[in-house]
């Protein structure tokens, strides 16, 4: 392995037994299907069929010293699949991984705190859980108890703990690992927006000076793109695409199933639904036509048809519309009703000349009774606005902005 | 990170190839193994209005049951020392056994928060239980003391065997705690089956009387592997009445060896899809 490749993962495939996943869960089940296999080996000569389901087929890539490579892809897509084989946490069906220098994962924050022992306690056993050692524990002490900013509460069992001081204990002692390499599941999906800043600072911090590896699994497109240099798009189990993180979560954005501006989920997909309120399609209008590519300087129409199957809900529903970094460009929502069965259709204009140019990508949100979250579909379509030309004759580069509205501008002269 | 100073600088990890530096990272883990004893004895005692107290009171109510109805009920001889002291020896190690057993075999499923997130050797999570066991048995231990005193009962050189038996009596529960915990993982029954078992064992071994007085069981008894280590016990604890019984030990000796290979070696076969199945 050459120096400068910390990791190389080679032909990972990992298989899943379904069996695993369901089912003979008790003795009795088991002992059921053993006799069911024995009694079909005698009788019919066959064996049964077993359900086999890879979640990691054949991935392969390469990670450099010092690089920060953001891992993203769908539900399902086998991303936690992937850092746990290279947490060790499962072993690989098929495939080897080569490692150089140690490694620690963080697969969730405050992995083995223990409620009932105080903050103090739980910072040693922790620390300890995640690989460091008592010495070192002792020598960042202080500097994890300013970080988490929980003085105050050492000596406090932590199921007493606010949440948010939970969570900034758990992450400030994952903060101070000194590990070469650093593997991270979403953990940034916590905590209030300030303390998840100080996060990415850190993050950023340790692996720029000190020049550590760090593999980072998210669903937030904007994070990847700003924090990685690189980034892997999984799909189905499979490196679909790795390369400069930005063209990736691009390639990501446009891999969706809605390439033609309408998309329509079938009445099993639990993402879109349940049976309470279920999302049946959405779509994009320009023009007066369903299209994904809209010019800038027309209107654009986001539409979507839900049905409502328990009367007496209150509804609240709303679109949430993200640009190509990944950063959230507005939300907006009819506000609340009180439908009764049956199906509707919500459609929002966004005004020409408004957005932009570039990709956007809609999430859809459907929301009962204030706070149960029936639907929240990210990505559920996207769109991209094209440069027409119209009213450009200033500047022919790119317009920076997550919008691009025409404003009143008075030139005078004054002398 | 400074625990693991001798980790290889290249780590492979492949397919259907086990664990070549398995028994070096247990050790390099034994910081983490310390961990999880202290947390475990600490939430314990910590939350209990009586704390240590349960760890006597639970036992001597035993000592007491066993001592009204093999004692007096069925009225079987003690020899020299009261029945309660002969009692009290054979709980001693019946619930060094017992708790290290039903400790060792609920302790991956307990763990599953940790199991599932990272990586350590698994054999650090019922290495750790048997700490609790240990300062349990200390307590009991030390309460024996007070009553052999009170009784003025003086312990033989024999007594400074003990530690022997003790880790004999260990063995045996480490040995069945591995295939317990392990079959744990995969079939959530073996949760009932422990407590019954020990129920039940309780009975098949002789912690309320002495099988010097029931010549026509004996063989019988001997063929439970407690037996030994109770007449063991007995043996080095109470005075120069107490019979050493070879047979019954070199079949504890020999179900140990076994439990404790075959323990391991199921262990280690199965922790690999711990993580998948847990």
């Amino acid at each position: 392995m050459s120096d400068d490749i910390v990791i190389r993962a080679e032909n990972v495939s990992k298989r899943y037994r379904l069996s695993h996943l369901a089912g003979q869960d008790t003795l009795g089940e088991s002992l059921h299907h053993l006799a069911r296999l024995a009694w079909r080996r005698v009788r019919c000569n066959t064996r049964l069929q077993r359900e086999d389901f890879w979640a990691l087929r054949d991935v392969n890539f390469e990670i450099k010293r010092g690089e920060v490579v953001g891992i993203i892809g769908r539900n399902g897509a086998g991303k936690s699949t992937l850092l746990k084989i290279l947490s060790r946490i499962t072993g690989p069906t098929t495939g080897r991984i080569m490692l150089q220098g140690r490694a620690a994962s963080l697969l969730e924050v405050g992995t083995g705190f223990h409620p009932d022992l105080t903050g103090r306690d739980n910072i040693y056993l922790n620390g300890a859980i995640l690989g460091m050692s008592r010495a070192e524990i002792r020598r960042k002490f202080d500097e994890i108890v300013a970080f988490a900013e929980v003085e105050r509460f050492l000596d406090t069992p932590v199921k007493r703990y606010s949440s948010g001081m939970y969570v900034r204990l758990a992450f400030s002692v994952a903060a101070h690992l000194e590990p070469e390499i650093l593997i991270i599941d979403e953990v940034l999906a916590v905590g209030d927006a300030a303390f998840q800043k100080k996060c990415l600072g850190k993050i950023n911090q340790v692996s720029r000076d000190a020049g550590r590896t760090v593999i980072f699994v998210s669903h937030n497109l904007g994070v990847v793109a700003n924090l990685c240099g690189r980034a892997i798009f999984m799909e189905n189990g499979r490196v679909k695409f790795a390369g400069q993180a930005g063209e990736v979560v691009a390639s990501y954005i446009r891999s969706g199933d809605h390439a033609g501006g309408e998309v329509a989920w079938p009445p099993e997909d639990p993402r879109a639904g349940n049976n309470r309120v279920r999302l049946h399609r959405a779509r994009i209008v320009t023009e007066g036509r369903i299209s994904h590519d809209v010019p800038i300087d027309r209107d654009v129409f986001i539409e979507y048809e839900f049905a409502v199957h328990t009367p007496d809900l209150t509804l609240t529903s709303s679109i949430h519309l993200f640009d190509k970094h990944g950063a959230c460009v507005l939300s907006s929502g009819p506000g609340n009703s009180t439908p009764s069965v049956g199906i509707y259709r919500d459609r929002v204009r966004l005004p020409a000349n408004f957005l932009n140019d570039g990709l956007y990508s809609v999430s859809i949100i459907l929301i009962t009774d204030s706070a149960r979250i029936e639907i929240h579909l990210t990505d559920a379509i996207t769109f991209t606005v094209h440069e027409t030309g119209a009213g450009r004759n200033e500047f022919t580069g790119t317009i920076i902005g997550c919008i691009r509205p025409k404003l009143d501008w008075q030139n005078t002269a004054i002398t | 990170m400074k625990i693991p100073p001798a980790m290889p600088q290249t780590l492979v990890i492949e397919a259907g190839r086990a664990e070549r530096h398995y028994w070096a990272d247990l050790w390099r883990y034994r910081e983490l193994l310390g961990f999880l004893a202290w947390r475990d004895i600490k939430v314990r005692y910590q939350q209990t209005l009586l704390g240590a107290a349960w760890a006597i009171i639970q036992p001597l109510a035993s000592v007491a049951i066993f001592t009204f109805v093999f004692g007096r009920l069925a009225g079987m001889p003690s020899g020299n020392e009261p029945y309660f002291i002969v009692v009290m020896a054979g709980q001693l190690a019946w619930q060094l056994f017992a708790n290290t057993l039903s400790n060792t075999s609920g302790s991956m499923v307990g763990n599953a928060h940790l199991i599932s997130k990272i990586y350590f050797p698994r054999l650090t999570v019922p290495l750790a239980t048997l700490a609790v066991a240990l300062v349990d048995f200390a307590i009991l231990l030390g309460l024996f003391g007070a009553a052999l005193a009170w009784t003025g009962i003086v312990p033989t050189w024999r007594a400074l065997l003990l530690p022997a038996f003790i880790l004999l009596a260990l063995a045996l529960a480490l040995g069945a705690g591995l295939w317990l915990a392990a079959l744990t993982v995969r079939f959530r029954d073996f949760r009932i089956v422990v407590p019954f078992l020990l129920q039940i064992g309780v009975f098949a071994t002789p912690v309320g009387y002495r099988t010097d007085f029931l010549p026509n069981w004996q063989a019988l008894l001997a063929l439970n592997p407690m037996t030994g280590v109770i007449d063991a016990f007995r043996w080095c604890l109470l005075g120069e009445g107490a019979v050493f019984h070879l047979e019954s030990l070199v079949f504890s000796l020999a179900w140990a060896a076994v439990l404790i290979v075959t323990g391991v070696w199921f262990f280690r076969r199965s922790e690999r899809s711990f993580a998948d199945i847990i």
